[in-house]
């Protein structure tokens, strides 16, 4: 815009003359409109994100002196045996997430034929979605408490309630608990993001296929799984970035006791009960973010490789990628 | 036909449905024990199990956490925010979508990254030191504040608003200015009433995410009278800590407005995710 106003001056234009011009016009619009949202922008992502990397070189509190240390805390992230332990716990939600997006494309494919009751089945599975991570929280401790629902309804299927763990506090098991919360709630999410992609692809090439005598898995096969590869590969990268950054189900249901503390969750503890350790939490975010820069930059030469996909494509991808990283409630 | 053929059809119509079924009920059962629940009396939930049908049905659970948890005002504070959130996302989402894919110059495309890449960042991570800032701009426990950081970090309207502006012809911007019209009038005049399919989608999709958001209210709204909705379940950890019978009941006033939602808009909700997503 200044280049802009510059170059309008050189031509000896008076500003009030320049103004009435469509130039003019355009770089008003052009300001006001992108003011406010530059403004909150850079209040509240760009300014916090350089303090949190001016933070992760300091020992610090919320409040009070602070002392410079350099790598240290980078360092201590590598070395502190629950921060390693932190990010182990990933794998449990990378798995849960890779079932989650298996049962999403089989219940898309399913519901994608014709159903009877298939807005039912759709609503049902769906409606998870829409509760808030803080009521699931709750609903999940009411499901697995000892005698309760789980329990009663395993017991109706023959199983002695002495047998069954402790969901919540059994290390063995108490990660994959806190993973089915979180499957239970997205995946209808995907499902119906597959099933729209699904209904994306032309009528006439099933009807085509019927035609020739291709069966449901042919067709599931030959004709669903190309049209809709670019999505489930996103949501697959997805899966890694966002397991990587679980945060909800062991916040809100275990608050990360018994070996439950994602790497997120620890974060917040560092940063916010005890010794306040805001400079190593701030170090943790600035890693993480790293790391999900990095598989992001693979993501899309992934993309690039795999389907020789133009410009136009990638950016497509971009913006659902960016979709799916705001939802969630991080 | 061969009787194999038509065997394979049935078995593979059994599974289908016994699957969905299957997962209907998982998807139900963590909330039918809990609408079964919060019937029952405070002698009957400690009397009976589970599984065990109330009685008759007692609604006095549903006032008890409702007072509680001062829902009455939770849901006051949540629709100030919702009022002002969604206003606020679909004017500076639209406004920019409108500069963003109508105008080229310099800044445009550094404009589309920074956005980009602030949805990569990730929230909770940065709330450290968003809380820092929020306090020395004095925003804690002010609903203002919450509702300025609830905009400042929305990217979601912007991009739908982007890839809506990109289908409408740029030709009827070109005949309103021949026309006399300022880009402002464009703007408002023309364009902004065609993008009511988009503001419906953002509406639902912003709407959702802001009435569930629980975090950052915790964090900047922590006065007693600044309780949202979400954050008002908070007041069931604790000492009430295993009063399920209230605790469900709560759960379900605070779940019953999205439920409420979800089957009046249900056709909006699917594709507003997917034109949000799949098409991107």
């Amino acid at each position: 815009m200044n280049v802009l106003a510059q170059k309008n001056m050189k031509k000896k234009k008076s500003f009030r003359e320049w103004i009435k011009t469509r130039k003019g016009q355009q770089a008003i619009i052009i300001i006001t409109f992108t003011f406010i949202p530059l403004l909150l922008l850079f209040t509240f992502t760009y300014l916090p994100f350089g303090k949190m990397v001016e933070f992760s070189f300091f020992r610090m509190k919320y409040t009070g002196p602070r002392n410079f240390i350099g790598f240290k805390n980078y360092l201590d992230i590598f070395t502190r045996e629950d921060t390693l332990n932190a990010l182990k716990l990933s794998v449990y939600y990378l798995i849960g997430a890779i079932v989650q997006l298996v049962a999403a494309l089989y219940f898309a494919t399913m519901l994608s034929f014709k159903t009877r009751g298939g807005n039912f089945f759709k609503g049902a599975i769906f409606f998870p979605y829409l509760i808030s991570g803080i009521a699931i929280g709750f609903i999940f401790k009411f499901f697995y408490t000892r005698g309760f629902v789980l329990d009663s309804v395993l017991q109706l299927l023959g199983f002695e309630l002495e047998n069954l763990p402790y969901w919540l506090k059994n290390t063995a098991i108490n990660n994959w608990s806190l993973v089915f919360s979180s499957v239970w709630r997205y995946m209808g999410q995907n499902m119906v993001l597959f099933i729209g992609a699904i209904m994306s692809v032309d009528v006439e090439q099933y009807e085509a296929a019927k035609l020739d005598g291709a069966n449901k898995m042919q067709q599931f096969k030959y004709i669903i799984l190309p049209s809709i590869k670019t999505i489930v590969l996103l949501n697959l990268i997805l899966a890694v970035t966002g397991s990587l950054s679980a945060f909800e189900p062991p916040y809100v249901i275990t608050k990360g006791s018994n070996g439950t503390a994602t790497y997120f969750v620890l974060m917040d503890q560092l940063a916010h009960e005890g010794v306040q350790k805001v400079g190593l939490a701030s170090a943790m975010a600035v890693v993480l973010l790293f790391i999900i820069l990095i598989i992001t930059g693979f993501q899309k030469m992934g993309f690039k490789i795999l389907f020789n996909e133009g410009d136009a494509d990638n950016g497509k991808c971009k913006k659902t990628l960016i979709k799916s990283f705001t939802k969630g409630g991080k | 036909m061969t009787f194999i053929q038509k065997t394979n059809r049935y078995l593979v119509k059994i599974l289908k449905y016994f699957s969905l079924i299957l997962a209907t009920l998982i998807a139900f059962i963590p909330i039918v024990s809990c609408i079964n629940t919060a019937m029952k009396s405070k002698e009957e939930y400690i009397s009976t199990t589970i599984m065990e049908l109330p009685s008759k049905l007692n609604f006095s659970n549903f006032y008890d956490a409702w007072e509680r948890a001062n829902m009455g005002r939770a849901f006051m504070n949540t629709s100030i925010v919702l009022a002002f959130v969604l206003t606020g996302s679909i004017l500076i989402g639209s406004m920019l979508a409108y500069v963003l894919s109508r105008f080229v110059f310099h800044g445009n495309g550094f404009i589309r990254l920074l956005f980009l890449v602030a949805a990569l960042l990730p929230g909770v991570a940065m709330q450290v030191p968003t809380y820092k800032i929020m306090v020395s701009l004095g925003l804690i426990n002010s609903l203002p504040g919450y509702i300025l950081v609830m905009m400042g970090t929305d990217v979601i309207s912007i991009y739908i608003f982007i890839q809506f502006f990109e289908n409408i012809p740029i030709s009827l911007d070109e005949s309103a200015i021949m026309d006399g019209c300022t880009y402002f009038g464009v703007f408002f005049r023309i364009l902004f009433p065609l993008l009511k399919p988009a503001i419906i989608t953002c509406m639902i999709l912003k709407g959702v995410a802001t009435y569930n958001e629980y975090y950052m209210a915790h964090l900047y709204l922590q006065r007693k009278s600044l309780v949202t909705v979400a954050t008002s379940l908070y007041t069931f950890t604790g000492p009430l800590g295993n009063q399920y019978n209230m605790i469900c009941a709560g759960v379900l006033i605070s779940i019953l407005p999205a439920f409420l939602i979800f089957v009046f808009c249900q056709k909006q909700i699917y594709s507003g995710l997917t034109s949000g997503a799949v098409k991107g």
